[in-house]
């Protein structure tokens, strides 16, 4: 056995063994399925997060809000650690997966990048059959055994991404000839079908029109039964809309966090108000 | 607080705002008129009561509509939102407030005729007096933003209660020993109902200020409340 595959096995028994909890109905601790303490970041000289330590629970919706270059999206690359992949870019303090320290050593960031799936503001599918933007992930990480596992494992990512009956009669047709709504909801699936445990999205309808939009809120809405998501966001309303909690970025630091009813009725700062009720701040 | 980026949307609130405690002010002066109406049995004023009516209700359903079209258009969110549905319910609650108004002004106008019982048209003014200062008060305390105010005024509304309940008793003796007042004292009973009822309406916008200005909506359950039909 090659060691990818090693990986991919040992991948796939974690995959199962979640399932199982989720299925016998043990509960996972709501709070913190991924927790960040006093995370700063720093590109080079100049530093782009503050000390954001934030609790993000399982089975939520947690949004990020803020003006541009508030730290919101350096902040969600930290959580699939991929800043690493940037030049001069340095991270401290602590996030916490399921109780391990992701920036630790041991963890290879490959792996923890199939943990912790990402969805971008542009769907970006492989120059490749629908069929295989979403089997990619799966057959590298040797979560299938044979053809028809894979095209189970394809079958039930595109059901969950709510795109399978658009797509069934013609799963060899490019990713690219979808229309940009669909495209957005393929990427889902291919994040969904190497089973995360957590989805980042980075601003993932705003390319999108209404229904588009809609279709992604409600699939949004579907996924957090069984995921931890985070997912940045410039609509205030669509923040409102999907997620349970949110946080306000503002410089670079989290400035108010919690309840998304709380903090879009009766929000504690003014700085958090200013900003979501379009204020000069 | 810091200004809108975008000015027509400041504007909009700004102008629901002020139809909002001109409504208000024409609400004060209807309920005013109305208690002078029954004090003075004047039939003149009952009239135009009766007939400014019709205004408040414009202003309401115009209040309304500008709060959901707010809402529809403009999506406010926390302290505007708070201010567009606080709007939009202290019009329901003026609304409700000229229609007792305008129901004291049509029974000055059927027991006009009738004699007057001069310790009881005094206890009716006192009633009303202070039902009427309630009113201005926490509208003031509305055009003003003031927390305080408006508290103070939430806080002393078992004295129109009280009031009531004295009223009730005063009435009772009136009607046991002169069956023929029985008509006029009815009215007049349902006179004092409809200004008790005034008076919670200005409880109830007082609290609605609360939750503007606070974010908190737990006050409405806090209030001290006297029963009519506890205390005999």
């Amino acid at each position: 056995m090659t060691p990818l595959s090693n990986l991919g096995a040992s991948l796939k028994m974690t995959a199962q063994r979640d399932d199982a909890l989720a299925s016998a109905g043990t509960n996972r601790a709501t709070a913190g399925k991924v927790s960040a303490t006093e995370v700063s970041v720093f590109y080079g000289d100049k530093q782009a997060l503050f000390d954001v330590s934030l609790d993000m629970p399982d089975r939520m919706v947690t949004a990020l809000i803020g003006p541009s270059g508030c730290g919101k999206s350096t902040f969600l690359r930290c959580i699939n650690r991929m800043n690493d992949t940037i030049p001069g870019a340095r991270v401290d303090g602590k996030i916490i997966l399921d109780g391990e320290d992701i920036n630790d050593r041991k963890v290879d960031p490959v792996l923890l990048r199939a943990r912790v799936g990402m969805v971008f503001q542009k769907p970006n599918p492989f120059p490749k059959s629908i069929f295989e933007n979403v089997a990619y992930g799966p057959r590298i990480h040797g979560f299938a055994d044979n053809k028809t596992e894979l095209a189970d494992i394809v079958e039930s990512s595109l059901k969950r991404a709510g795109l399978w009956k658009e797509v069934a009669d013609r799963l060899q047709a490019p990713g690219t000839s979808l229309s940009g709504g669909q495209q957005q909801r393929l990427v889902i699936a291919r994040a969904i079908a190497v089973s995360p445990e957590v989805i980042l999205m980075d601003e993932p309808c705003s390319a999108l029109d209404p229904i588009a939009t809609a279709k992604i809120e409600e699939l949004i809405d579907d996924l957090r039964s069984q995921y931890c998501i985070v997912i940045v966001t410039h609509s205030m309303a669509q923040a409102a809309r999907v997620s349970q909690r949110t946080a306000f970025f503002h410089m670079g630091a989290v400035v108010e966090a919690g309840a998304t009813d709380e903090i879009f009725t009766n929000p504690r700062d003014t700085r958090t108000q200013d900003y979501i009720t379009g204020r000069f701040g | 607080m810091n200004e809108h980026i975008v000015k027509a949307y400041e504007d909009e609130l700004n102008m629901l705002t002020a139809e909002c405690a001109r409504m208000g002010g024409l609400t004060e002066a209807a309920v005013a008129d109305a208690l002078e109406a029954v004090v003075r049995r004047d039939q003149q004023m009952a009239d135009s009561v009766v007939a400014r009516d019709e205004r408040l209700d414009a202003l309401q359903a115009d209040i309304e509509r500008k709060a959901i079209r707010m809402i529809a258009l403009r999506q406010p969110l926390a302290n505007d939102l708070r201010r567009t549905v606080a709007a939009m319910k202290i019009a329901n609650n003026l609304e409700r407030v000229g229609d007792l108004g305008k129901n004291i002004a049509k029974r000055t106008i059927v027991i006009i005729d009738s004699d007057p019982m001069v310790p009881l048209t005094r206890s009716i003014e006192r009633m009303g007096r202070l039902v009427v200062t309630r009113l201005k008060e926490v509208l003031d305390a509305y055009t003003a933003s003031d927390l305080e105010r408006a508290m103070s005024v939430w806080s002393r509304d078992d004295e129109v209660d009280e009031h009531y309940n004295s009223l009730f008793r005063e009435l009772l003796t009136y009607m046991m020993g002169d069956p023929r007042t029985i008509t006029a004292c009815a009215h007049l009973l349902f006179v004092a109902k409809n200004l008790e009822r005034i008076g919670d309406h200005a409880t109830n916008i007082a609290e609605i200020i609360h939750y503007e200005i606070t974010g908190d909506e737990a006050i409405a359950t806090a209030r001290p409340k006297t029963d009519a039909l506890q205390r005999p």
